[in-house]
């Protein structure tokens, strides 16, 4: 049987399916949080070089990676809003800025606490960071645009451009350690493979899929209260159950 | 491994909690500022249906 995707277009269908969808991602990233964390910060070996500082990896890494996906997802929602005049993709992207905020912050946070015992330095102006600090302004920028501006519509089409012209900050950031010289080092995770210990990617695949898990199910479920904020006046809204 | 080694981390355990207890309290924080919003967003709709049921 096929599905008719478009039917989830709308918000009223999208907001029965993202509420079924968020607890089982709320799930899978608490189970693999668990496993990620154990595997990573007791069994997985000491690094040879870097001593234990280096299990800070476990989390900077996926949250450096979610920050830069995140952004490009939600670009990709606001250009879709923007071109097509969709009412669900403007939503969405609303309902990633906060969280991909977050991974940007955590990216640049726990990065800090790695840069202090293996480079001497808590933060360097170097490309990498310097580019991730700019990509926590965009985000900061989207939601403080959208939420400056009273007519969510007028809202909605003025931090979509604003989401689209940063866009061009992810392959800077993605491509900072090859186009500069900087004390970053170079990417763990390339095309050609992981240039890392068989447990150490364990621990860092689960940890990696876990912060997936927990950033789509706090996105759906951040959606599900800006559905109901934008669509109150609705008939479907104001029968539902919940909010009786 | 006894815990104190576990929690010392090598002398690296300042470092190591202190990336993952800020990363743990940003989560939390999260969570509990979208269950807050949920909560708001229905009672909103809740008021103003008694408002207009009452005009």
């Amino acid at each position: 049987m096929a599905i008719n995707w478009f039917k989830y277009s709308a918000p009223s269908t999208f907001y029965a399916l993202a509420g079924k969808l968020a607890p089982w991602f709320a799930a899978f990233a608490a189970i693999l949080f668990a496993v990620g964390l154990y595997i990573g910060l007791y069994v997985a070996p000491t690094d040879a070089t870097q001593g234990d500082a280096y299990r800070i990896i476990y989390i900077h890494v996926p949250a450096s990676i979610l920050s830069m996906f995140i952004y490009l997802v939600m670009a990709g929602y606001a250009a879709l809003g923007l071109i097509f005049n969709t009412r669900l993709s403007a939503m969405m992207a609303n309902a990633l800025a906060p969280t991909g905020a977050l991974f940007t912050f955590i990216a640049l946070w726990t990065g800090a606490f790695w840069g202090k015992p293996t480079w001497g330095a808590y933060w360097a102006w170097d490309a990498r960071m310097t580019s991730e600090l700019i990509l926590l302004f965009l985000y900061l920028g989207f939601i403080a645009l959208h939420a400056s501006i009273d007519d969510p519509r007028r809202a909605d089409r003025a931090s979509a451009l604003l989401a689209i012209v940063g866009s061009v900050n992810v392959p800077i950031i993605y491509y900072s350690v090859r186009w500069w010289n900087t004390i970053h080092q170079g990417a763990t995770i390339k095309p050609t493979g992981v240039s890392m210990e068989a447990t150490m990617q364990k621990a860092l695949l689960a940890m990696f899929l876990a912060c997936w898990a927990y950033a789509i199910a706090m996105t759906l479920w951040r959606v599900r209260s800006i559905i109901l904020e934008r669509e109150r006046t609705t008939q479907w809204v104001q029968e539902m159950p919940e909010a009786k | 491994m006894s815990f104190s080694e576990f929690i010392d981390m090598h002398d690296r355990g300042f470092y190591v909690w202190s990336a993952y207890g800020t990363t743990l309290l940003i989560f939390v924080v999260e969570i509990a500022l979208v269950v807050h919003k949920r909560k708001l967003t229905l009672k909103q709709i809740r008021m103003m249906r008694d408002a207009e049921g009452e005009q």
